[in-house]
């Protein structure tokens, strides 16, 4: 255990901004925490980073209680939104800071300061003010800052929300590897649920104040648990219905699944890559649909069906056109059952 | 560039003339060897050598320096906490704006009304306290109490662009409060308390009005010399000793243009 | 368990009284400075204000309206508008001074804007060198370009307007002379900060629009220039109407402000009491002043 957190309640005057949070990560896991803003995602970050108190609740690092230590204390480093480098100083210096302001001296720190700037490739940058890099610069000298002092976990807050879109998604297979080499557990703090897919081990989403559901990424995409859960990441198809035998009862006819539902009456979801064409009925969960709309995507068609207003995601070579009657398979293994 | 109508040009360097031309006057006629009248008679530096001869006018020269720089010390440590304090703690509203007034009292209150309140203030400490007679004491502290709010108010603004992010990096980064101030705080707020300290070096240096209620006779700055000079007659050395102080007037200022331009590059 | 009493303050884990304290530690030298020497004083001058004069300048502490009465201009000789007079005066020289500067203040900000951008710093400088000299040097400086043997007071004195061989103070003129050459680079410095980013693109459009050279300064480049004017002529019209250096020098008694008459009194009249009710009516039209120009201009004050 790495990180623990238990009952984390804070509130903002009125704004309840967490309510009864709690997280638990393994110790070398990239974990997480995904939210669109105002969520909360932020304040938990900032909790176990020290920046915030929480009203109450119980924050342990590797087992020990450390809720009300300062965040000057805690084995914990943070790479901040802004990266909030310090203007005046080299990135050097900027990298030695942590060791500094613990009165560390001598070859050791310009050892281990060279070796973290070599981590990022900023070693020839060294002498350079913040002011004098890009975006992109700052962030792995910010990486580097937090690194080098070997953090029991290392905290990220939207590190590349400042980065455009192709330099995002190079960084984020960086720091993917780089975590992996490290084996540190890392916390990602992101509103981007692309980037929270491609990089984590597990995620926690998270709607005011409350995590909606842990699990790791490709359970989480695969079977989301709400209606919410599903729409945040990518696209889904929501389809009203009741239990019956066999499956469930739906206005496109009765659907077979693999995991049945809890509940009697409420949604199934189910992907639109995972409703596929087929040249003749299929055997489950077939249906006969008219394409009304048919959008060329590039990579892939995006289909719009009726009845049932559906989104399938198809192969372009598929030629699919709009006007065409054509038969259609919903995946039993992955129409999936929503709670709430 | 843009084309204007030729009353624009033209009143633009008419009014540099006419901010010029006292100036070079009193330049020009501190050459002259006349001594009397205004009428040219030839180059000499003598009124310049006459100056340096003048032992008022170096006592004079030396407490006009001597009170900026106290003042300007004093001013400058208080202000700078000041501004801290102030803008980093989490005052109340109501206490904030009252003591947001307070600082802007200096600013907004007229000199000569200032000056007559430390006049009637300085007048009652006299009473009880004898310190309080008329000098250099009474100069310094006049000073300080304008100087403290110009200085508050440029480290404030300079504080205002420093983002808590930096502090709580700082913080996240293992250091404690003294070493925040050491090494983040100050050397990021050097720029806006060395702007300060010019501004309120300056002021001193300029100061007529509070110096003129609060000076005794052993206490003589060069603007009350020259004031007092003046209102008997106009005479060369006055020519002589201001065109000296405009000449370190325009190298203040270029001084300070290099030290702004290069921080505004930061 | 962490309660109301423990909070993190920029990072740092401390209490909201601890912070405070400290702040109070850090602001209080500074703020009792002022407090001590300013806003306590400025009280004493209103106290001071209601007493009496003793028989050899001392101050009776004999309470009564008096030195206001005296003010308005009652006395046992009768009404007199003397010191009104040097109210209104001081006010209205404030407002003509201040005028003219923002009306020479406008093509000099024009003109330096429309320079190259590497030139526009000797330019600016040319500004800012006479707002920072001093401004008693500045003051008698006129008096020497003023005197008798130079040519202005020659020619004014071959047109017959004063007479041969005399200077042209003290006098009104000069006065005025004084304070728009003190005051211009106050009016012109805050200016220039923002004709220098004025938006032109609403000049051109205006000029599309077919508009004068009156309606496109006064609906293209004015508003944009609000927020420095309103500093410039705080900067100005405040200090103008305390202002005693210059009429002192260039009005003497021919022309005599509020600011002359403060300083007689606490000079060689040593008449402390009215001397702090002359100051509290200074101190009066400097609020109204303040007050109006927040009015006019919404934001952008200095105070």
């Amino acid at each position: 255990m790495s990180l623990e957190a238990y009952a984390i309640y804070k509130n903002y005057g009125e704004v309840e901004a967490l309510h009864n949070v709690d997280l638990v990560t393994e110790r070398g896991e990239f974990f997480t925490l995904l939210g669109p803003s105002g969520c909360g995602k932020t304040t938990l970050l900032r909790i176990i980073a020290g920046l915030e108190l929480p009203d109450s609740g119980t924050v342990m690092l590797t087992g020990n209680n450390v809720t009300t230590l300062p965040a000057n204390e805690r084995n914990v480093n943070t790479v901040f939104q802004s990266y909030a480098l310090f203007p005046h100083l080299t990135l050097f210096e900027n990298v030695a800071f942590g060791m500094r302001s613990r009165r560390m001296t001598g070859a050791v720190v310009t050892e281990k300061v060279m070796a973290a700037l070599a981590m990022v490739h900023m070693e020839d940058k060294k002498d350079r003010l913040p002011s004098q890099l890009s975006g992109g610069q700052k962030q792995r000298v910010a990486l580097a800052r937090a690194l080098v002092n070997e953090p029991e976990v290392l905290l990220l807050d939207e590190p590349m929300s400042a980065l455009d879109a192709k330099l995002r998604h190079a960084v984020q297979a960086e720091l993917r590897q780089l975590q992996q080499k490290l084996g540190k557990t890392f916390i990602l703090v992101t509103h981007d649920q692309e980037e929270a897919l491609t990089v984590s081990d597990r995620i926690a989403v998270m709607r005011q104040g409350r995590v909606v559901q842990c699990a790791p990424a490709r359970e989480l995409y695969e079977r989301p648990v709400n209606r919410y859960v599903a729409d945040f990441l990518g696209k889904a198809n929501i389809i009203a219905g009741r239990r019956a035998e066999g499956g469930v009862e739906t206005e496109l006819g009765l659907l077979r699944l693999d995991s049945p539902p809890a509940w009697e009456q409420g949604e199934l979801a189910i992907r639109p890559e995972n409703i596929v064409f087929h040249p003749e009925r299929p055997a489950v969960n077939g249906l006969r649909v008219r394409v009304t709309e048919a959008f060329y995507r590039g990579d892939r068609m995006e289909v719009w069906l009726e009845p049932g207003n559906l989104r399938m995601s198809a192969a372009p070579r598929r030629g699919i056109a709009k006007g065409d009657e054509i038969w259609i398979e919903l995946l039993p293994g992955a129409l999936v059952p929503l709670h709430e | 560039m843009r084309r204007f109508h030729w009353i624009v040009p033209f009143t633009a360097v008419g009014s540099l003339v006419f901010l010029y031309v006292p100036l070079l006057a009193v330049a020009v006629f501190s050459v002259n060897a006349s001594r009397f009248g205004l009428t040219w008679q030839g180059f000499t530096l003598k009124w310049y050598q006459r100056l340096f001869a003048n032992e008022q006018i170096l006592e004079a020269a030396w407490n006009t320096l001597f009170l900026a720089g106290v003042s300007t010390v004093i001013a400058t440590v208080l202000g700078t906490v000041l501004a801290i304090g102030l803008k980093r703690y989490p005052w109340s509203r109501r206490v904030y704006t009252l003591l947001d007034i307070n600082l802007h009292l200096p600013v907004v209150t007229p000199e000569i009304v200032f000056a007559a309140a430390l006049a009637v203030a300085f007048g009652l400490l006299r009473m009880v306290f004898s310190v309080f007679e008329p000098g250099m004491l009474n100069m310094i502290i006049g000073h300080v109490t304008f100087q403290v709010s110009f200085v508050a108010l440029v480290v404030g603004a300079r504080l205002a662009s420093i983002s808590t992010d930096i502090e709580e990096a700082a913080r996240d980064l293992y250091a404690d409060n003294a070493y925040i101030m050491r090494h983040v705080m100050l050397p990021l707020l050097k720029p806006g308390i060395v702007g300060g300290a010019m501004l309120a070096f300056t002021l001193s240096l300029d100061d007529f009005v509070i110096s003129f209620f609060t000076a005794g006779p052993t206490s003589v700055t060069l603007p009350l010399y020259i004031y007092a000079t003046v209102r008997r007659g106009v005479t060369p050395d006055i020519h002589a000793l201001s065109t000296l102080a405009l000449c370190v007037t325009v190298i203040l200022v270029m001084i300070s243009e290099r030290v702004t331009r290069k921080t505004n590059k930061e | 368990m962490s309660s109301h009493h423990h909070l993190v303050w920029n990072g740092e884990l401390t209490t909201r009284l601890r912070l405070i304290r400290r702040g109070m530690y850090l602001a209080a030298p500074g703020m009792l400075w002022i407090l001590l020497f300013l806003a306590l004083p400025s009280l004493l001058l209103i106290v001071v204000s209601m007493t009496t004069r003793g028989d050899y300048g001392q101050i009776e502490w004999v309470f009564s309206p008096d030195n206001f009465t005296r003010l308005l201009g009652f006395s046992s000789y009768g009404w007199s508008a003397d010191y009104l007079w040097i109210l209104f005066r001081s006010v209205w020289v404030a407002f003509w001074s201040t005028l003219i500067c923002v009306l020479l203040a406008y093509p000099l900000c024009f003109h330096i804007a429309n320079r190259a951008p590497e030139k526009r710093y000797f330019w600016l400088t040319l500004i800012i060198i006479p707002f920072w000299t001093n401004l008693v040097i500045r003051a008698y400086a006129w008096l020497l370009v003023l005197a008798p043997q130079l040519p202005f007071a020659k020619f004014a004195a071959v047109l017959g307007i004063i007479p041969e061989g005399s200077p042209l103070y003290p006098s009104a003129f000069a006065v005025y002379l004084g304070m728009v050459a003190t005051f211009l680079p106050f009016v012109a410095m805050p200016l220039y900060a923002n004709v220098e980013k004025l938006d032109w693109a609403l000049v051109e459009a205006a000029k599309d629009l077919y508009a004068g050279r009156a309606r496109i300064f006064w609906h293209a480049i004015w508003p944009q220039t609000v927020p420095g004017l309103s500093v410039g002529i705080t900067l100005t019209f405040i200090p103008a109407m305390g202002m005693f250096v210059v009429p002192d020098l260039l009005g003497g008694a021919k022309y005599m402000l509020v600011g002359n008459l403060i300083q007689q009194q606490f000079g060689t009249s040593r008449d402390w009491p009215f001397g702090a009710a002359v100051s509290l009516a200074l101190m009066v039209l400097t609020l109204v002043g303040l007050r109006v120009q927040r009015k006019h201009s919404g934001e952008g004050g200095v105070a």
